[in-house]
């Protein structure tokens, strides 16, 4: 992997900012690579977790931030309690996933799991506990796979073990209040679920693959 | 023994064997449950990785309502709720900066002092498995199980204090003083790709047909778990590794507290065996 680095990108205060804000200490990391052995998903990242520690080091915000490999992290926790230098890894890739949302970076693969989150997130808010018909019909709707998981419902419901009406709570402003508050302390901006670039991406991203495999 | 219970999400839906199987288990021992009034979503992963201090303010509200109860420790089957409850409450106790933000979030004062335990870990370092062995009324004599803890219940360790991290053994030790044979393997912490069960299908069939695999290899009859995402990826997820991978995997995946609740004697009915997809009479049978 070559990149050229400009003097630029090597004073910006990427490092410092993601530093002072998550308080790991990043420069330590002298690059073992015990993190991306033991991470499960590595199989799939285009960046290993040891090679996203060096790019946040040199500062390069952009690499990493359109990075998928933020994204596939499953936050299992197995690099934070491995790595010698004692930096909590994942929490780094939280920090780095929350940027991304900040900056309002829809990344153009992987887009399916930022898509799950505000779903489910939605989801709390309106009833308090998770409505799993809810959360599984939003996202294959929006995400365009929408049969997907169709052969496992018969299953669920057999046993019960999917509710078809949601369980609401019944301090629900309360915990509406919440949402509210800490989104405006944390100066999140609140994103539409119904955001048209990224629906558009991943519709035609589906249509694509499917002449592909047609062909 | 009293504990103020919080179920989560998971148990109250797609893992309702496991709420089920834990009552009656805590029933039969004179463990009282009793759960917190209008609990609410722990946030899970999404809330941690859209907005931080969302991931705390949701543990504090049910910790605050667990307070309300009385002066109870808060006992949680879910390993995820285990993690986000214990986590929250660290940062409610060592980082001033976060906890004046989200008690402004909730509205009141809290520095972290109801104390979160999982189940299996009052079972075992609580009421103790001596006691436990007194009462077993069936042994699972020839049962080989795998005793699979995954990701959140163990790491990170300084945070959860709750087993050896790489090498944990209080699902082993619980499973050997109820006569089940539980057998030596490696994958007893690896991931099976939890939150990514619908969004990245393909990762999770991969990571649980692996762990699959190696519990089959190390001679398992069954995988017993502690966690109802690990349950429902390697159980309800089992017939498309099957197909994927071109694999004949039969292999029932037992909630902890749902074999413990047989060797108590506690009728199979009440212990929701009849809700796991993979069906377990074949393993069940072969108990001597």
């Amino acid at each position: 992997m070559k990149f050229f680095i400009s003097q630029d990108i090597i004073k910006s205060s990427f490092l410092e900012t993601l530093q002072r804000d998550c308080g790991e200490k990043v420069s330590h990391c002298y690059q073992c690579g015990k993190c991306s052995a033991g991470c499960p998903i590595s199989f799939q990242m285009d960046y290993l977790p040891n090679q996203i520690m060096r790019l946040v080091q040199l500062g390069m915000e952009e690499q990493v931030l359109s990075s998928k490999t933020i994204w596939l992290c499953a936050s299992c926790l197995t690099c934070t309690t491995r790595c010698p230098r004692e930096i909590d890894i994942a929490e780094i890739m939280d920090y780095l996933r929350r940027r991304a949302y900040q900056k309002q970076l829809i990344p153009l693969e992987e887009t399916e799991i930022p898509l799950f989150n505000k779903i489910f997130l939605r989801n709390i808010e309106m009833f308090g506990r998770l409505y799993e018909m809810g959360l599984i019909g939003m996202f294959n709707l929006l995400s365009g796979e929408f049969f997907k998981d169709m052969s496992l419902a018969p299953k669920m419901f057999l046993k019960q073990k999917i509710g078809i009406l949601p369980h609401r709570i019944k301090n629900l402003k309360e915990l509406r209040e919440i949402f509210k508050k800490s989104g405006k302390l944390a100066k999140a901006k609140r994103d539409r679920l119904l955001h048209p670039k990224l629906i558009f991406l991943n519709l035609s991203r589906k249509v694509i693959g499917k002449i592909e495999r047609l062909k | 023994m009293k504990y103020a219970y919080f179920p989560g999400c998971s148990l109250h839906s797609t893992a309702k064997e496991y709420d089920i199987s834990s009552r009656a288990v805590a029933n039969a021992l004179g463990i009282e449950l009793i759960e917190i009034p209008d609990w609410v979503c722990c946030g899970a992963t999404p809330a941690h990785l859209t907005l931080h201090l969302l991931s705390l303010a949701l543990p504090v509200k049910n910790l605050l309502q667990a307070k309300k109860l009385g002066n109870y420790e808060v006992a949680t089957c879910c390993a995820a709720c285990f993690s986000r409850l214990k986590i929250a409450n660290k940062f409610m106790e060592d980082d001033p900066v976060h906890k004046g933000k989200v008690e402004e979030v909730v509205g009141a004062k809290y520095s972290g002092e109801v104390k979160v335990r999982h189940f299996l870990d009052i079972l075992v370092n609580v009421f103790g498995l001596n006691n436990i062995s007194e009462r077993v009324s069936k042994k699972l004599n020839g049962l080989k199980v795998a005793c699979y803890y995954g990701c959140l219940l163990t790491r990170p360790p300084e945070i959860m204090q709750f087993d050896d991290v790489e090498e944990p053994h209080l699902m082993d030790d619980l499973m050997k003083a109820i006569g089940a044979e539980p057998v030596s393997w490696p994958y007893k912490t690896e991931c099976c790709g939890a939150s990514f069960s619908l969004t990245k299908t393909d990762i999770v069939l991969k990571l649980s047909q692996d762990i699959l695999q190696m519990a089959y290899d190390a001679g398992a009859e069954a995988i017993v778990v502690a966690c109802p995402l690990c349950q429902s990826n390697l159980d309800l997820r089992q017939s498309s590794i099957n197909k994927k991978y071109k694999k004949h995997f039969h292999m029932p995946i037992f909630y902890f507290t749902q074999l413990l609740g047989l060797s108590l004697g506690i009728d199979p009915k009440k212990l929701g065996f009849n809700k796991l997809i993979v069906n377990p009479s074949k393993a069940l049978s072969a108990i001597a």
